[in-house]
């Protein structure tokens, strides 16, 4: 199962090989010194933090204090803000993904990302799962195509609810559905980072649920960055936590070192619910 | 417990103000509605009128000859040639003509009334009768039915468009005889009591002016024109006919308001298409040469294809150009211009360029494509580019609007599984955007097609007697057809015009709808 996913891919950069093969690298991404202002304003300061591989990394902090700007560094969604200016160093396998060679777009295929509200495309089920596979040209046939589908829809616990009804359109599903399509499309395009951004904030506390049980699945196979404002999901879900305020990295650490005995004042504040 | 009880529901300031908040409500809902009664009341009466005025084009009398075509007149030797006898216009408009003089005789001899009986029929209306013997010559000497529209006077006064006119049934008159030539006394007890009464009536309407008035009586292909009477006895002249048609007949008098010097058609005019009409040999029927027609100098004969064609051709050329510069201009700016100062330079000068009144593009036009770039004038090319200039800014505008509107999450979406910038918008944006966009081009387009201003500073105007084959022939659109069968002086004009006005409202409101199937069709809910 797993060499699926690890078959052979692309090099982000074109002419570098990359030799080394998935495994347990620790960490995964290792970010150094990120800074990012939109225009004049700066939204972060000088964060360092390493993302490990195969477990789910909680952000949390107060509204505004750059959460979501350090996710989208990850993916450079960020390239799409024209003020935003992001500097310092992102490795992942070995190569600075914040390099002006490196091609976005490839680096999105492999660094997926669910958003705040459900995005379905406006199109049939089947369709927004195919839509990244058939761009990346994934799939040589239509049953290559047909498979990836249904195996990222089992993924995303999607599959036995939708499987009758593939080609309705996706923005006919409830909310929590569409979240897990949006999931289910992040990885048919066989990611190897997952970005999540508050991705249960628009949803009832069933559909919550049913999320956070799919992500402690997921963290099996992949390396998961989860945005959320609530600190019992963080709780809940991550192995490791980082806590961000006004655009600084406070503390990060062990989930439950977080939690149950943080070292700064700061953090715990935050947590006890005594501001945010 | 020492909480004061709350305040009722139901007490007086609470009833007033509930009151007054209701009055406001009325009022609001009624000057609404009052607007929305305006707006549709001119709307229908301008729908109305036009509608009426078109209605009495949508027909017209033809008048039939049985004749046999003499060789000897419409291919004399010499010029007996198919292509001669396709241009024999003379020779087959003698043909019908004699045909009426054989069945008027008493008007040979006299050249005032030879030549009024001629105007019956316009010389011109042959043409297609030439042309079709000319594609068949074995008809040449056989007996043959020609069809030919009525002059278009004539037409107008069979439509009752020329005249008020009061008609009354005689009394049974016992004879007619010709006391003199060409005069007539009728006689029956009482028979003309009626007419008596009416023309008294009249002359308490108005005056002596009554004298002026024809007043025609007709039996059969008869009619005669009153020249005096009593109760029992009538004189008159005899206009077309005999005598005898009034034995033991009831004659239908005629009193024409508008005194003959003042009118196109004669009285004998008249009176020979009444008696046509009673041979059977006039008949009203739906107009279709006006849509199968060029345009003509003579009303019964013009049509608008030439100009329906022209509008085809011109809104092809400006749907080539416009919409697809439209779209890529709105698609750039939109999703891929950065914003900037020059980007908000553009944005503001594409507003201000939609608000240029359409003649300054006409003038803009005529001086770069006529005189810098030497295209031909009059041709729907050059209309059409024109016209695309003028919808430009339009669809733009539209199409941004549309663009806009796409949520922002599916351009996130899209480039969230790797897509490029390209493709987001190619296949997420445009998608949901289209109906929009095509909304804002369809409207663009219709407004294009009403245009007229732009059409004649670049030469559209030009009388057009072909229907042109492409577009850089000489042409001319509906809307200046419009315009210039609007200036023509006669009378018959006027229902013409208001029939291509029907013709271009029917090409708009197919237009719109499309739009409205669109909408339908594919808008998406969010
Ligand atoms: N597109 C943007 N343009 C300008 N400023 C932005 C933009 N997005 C975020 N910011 C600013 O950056 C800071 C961090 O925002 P964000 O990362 O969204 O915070 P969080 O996700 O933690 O609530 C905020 O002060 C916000 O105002
Ligand atoms: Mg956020």
């Amino acid at each position: 199962m797993e060499t699926t996913i690890t078959e052979s891919r692309e090099t982000l950069t074109a002419g570098t090989s990359m030799d080394e093969t998935r495994g347990l690298t620790y960490p995964r991404i290792e970010c150094k010194n990120i800074n990012v202002s939109y225009g004049d304003k700066q939204a972060i300061f000088d964060i360092s933090l390493p993302i490990p591989d195969r477990s789910v990394t909680a952000l949390i902090g107060p509204s505004g204090c750059g959460k979501s700007t350090f996710l989208r560094c990850l993916n450079r969604m960020n390239d799409t803000i024209e003020s935003c200016k992001v500097t310092g160093e992102i490795i992942m396998d070995g190569e600075n993904i914040n390099d002006p060679d490196i091609d976005p777009v490839l680096l999105r295929s492999r660094v997926g990302m669910v958003f705040q509200k459900p995005n379905p495309f406006p199109k049939s089920i089947f369709d927004n799962i195919a839509y990244g596979p058939r761009i990346h040209g994934l799939a040589e046939t239509r049953e290559d195509l047909d498979e990836m589908v249904e195996k990222s829809l089992r993924r995303a616990g999607l599959w036995e609810e939708v499987k009758d009804r593939l080609s309705s359109p996706g923005n006919s599903l409830s909310g929590g559905q569409q979240q897990r399509l949006c999931i289910a499309r992040a990885i048919a395009v066989r990611p190897e980072v997952i970005l999540m951004d508050e991705p249960c904030s628009a949803l009832d506390p069933v559909a919550t649920a049913r999320i956070e049980e799919l992500i402690d699945e997921l963290r099996k196979r992949y390396c998961i960055v989860i945005v959320t404002h609530s600190m019992q999901q963080a709780a809940r879900v991550s192995q490791r936590t980082a806590f961000f305020h006004l655009g600084e990295l406070v503390e990060m650490g062990e989930t439950d070192q977080i939690f149950t005995n943080p070292r700064e004042r700061r953090t715990e504040d935050y947590i006890t619910g005594r501001f945010g | 417990m020492t909480d004061a009880a709350p305040a009722p529901f139901r007490n007086e300031k609470a009833l007033k103000r509930l009151k007054k908040r209701r009055a406001a409500d009325m009022r609001f809902k009624f000057y609404g509605m009052s607007a929305i009664a305006f707006a549709l009341a001119a709307l229908s009466l301008l729908i109305i009128s036009i509608l009426s005025q078109a209605m009495s084009a949508a027909t017209y009398h033809i008048v039939r000859y049985d004749v046999v075509l003499d060789p000897a007149v419409i291919a004399p030797p010499g010029k007996d040639k198919p292509a001669d006898v396709a241009r024999n216009i003379d020779g087959f408009y003698d043909l019908l003509r004699d045909n009426l003089l054989q069945t008027f005789p008493d008007v040979q001899g006299n050249r005032l009334e030879t030549r009024q009986l001629g105007d019956l029929l316009t010389r011109l209306a042959v043409l297609p009768v030439a042309k079709s013997v000319a594609a068949n010559p074995t008809q040449i000497g056989q007996e043959m039915t020609i069809k030919v529209p009525l002059n278009d006077d004539l037409d107008l006064y069979l439509k009752g468009a020329v005249s008020p006119e009061a008609r009354l049934k005689l009394g049974a008159v016992e004879q007619g005889i010709e006391t003199t030539p060409g005069r007539v006394t009728l006689s029956g007890a009482n028979a003309f009591k009626g007419l008596q009464s009416l023309i008294a009536a009249q002359r308490a309407e108005v005056g002596d002016a009554v004298d002026a008035r024809s007043i025609l009586v007709t039996a059969g292909k008869s009619t005669g024109r009153v020249v005096s009477m009593s109760a029992d006895a009538l004189e008159m002249d005899l206009l077309t006919g005999s005598a005898s048609d009034f034995n033991a007949a009831r004659p239908l008098a005629r009193v024409i308001a508008l005194p003959e010097s003042q009118r196109n058609v004669s009285d004998d005019q008249i009176a020979w298409t009444l008696a046509l009409k009673d041979m059977g040999r006039i008949s009203r029927v739906p107009h279709f040469s006006l849509l199968t027609h060029t345009d003509s100098t003579y009303p019964e004969l013009a049509g608008a294809l030439a100009a329906i064609v022209g509008s085809l051709l011109t809104m092809l050329v400006t749907a080539f150009i416009a919409i697809p510069v439209g779209i890529f201009a709105s698609v750039y700016l939109e999703e891929f211009a950065p914003r900037n100062r020059l980007t908000e330079i553009i944005e503001v000068n594409i507003n201000n360029l939609a608000a240029v009144p359409s003649i300054v593009f006409g003038l803009l036009g005529a001086a770069v494509f006529l005189g810098f770039f030497g295209l031909p004038r009059s041709a729907p090319l050059v209309g059409g580019l024109v016209l695309a200039l003028l919808t430009l800014p339009t669809i733009i505008i539209a199409s941004r609007a549309a663009l806009k509107s796409v949520p922002p999450s599916i351009r996130a979406a899209a480039l969230g599984v790797g897509a490029s910038k390209m493709q987001s918008v190619f296949h997420h944006v445009l998608p949901v955007a289209g109906p929009g966009i095509f909304t804002g081009a369809i409207l663009g387009m219709a407004r294009a097609l009403g245009e007229t201003a732009p059409l004649l500073l670049i030469g559209m105007v030009a009388f057009v007697a072909d229907v042109p084959t492409g577009p850089t022939d000489e042409s001319t659109a509906l809307p200046v057809l419009v315009y210039s069968w609007a200036t023509h002086a006669e009378r018959a004009w006027e229902p013409m015009t208001a029939a291509v006005i029907v013709i271009l409202l029917m090409f708009l409101i197919t237009m719109n709808g499309i739009v409205v199937f669109l909408r339908r069709r594919f808008e998406r809910r969010w």
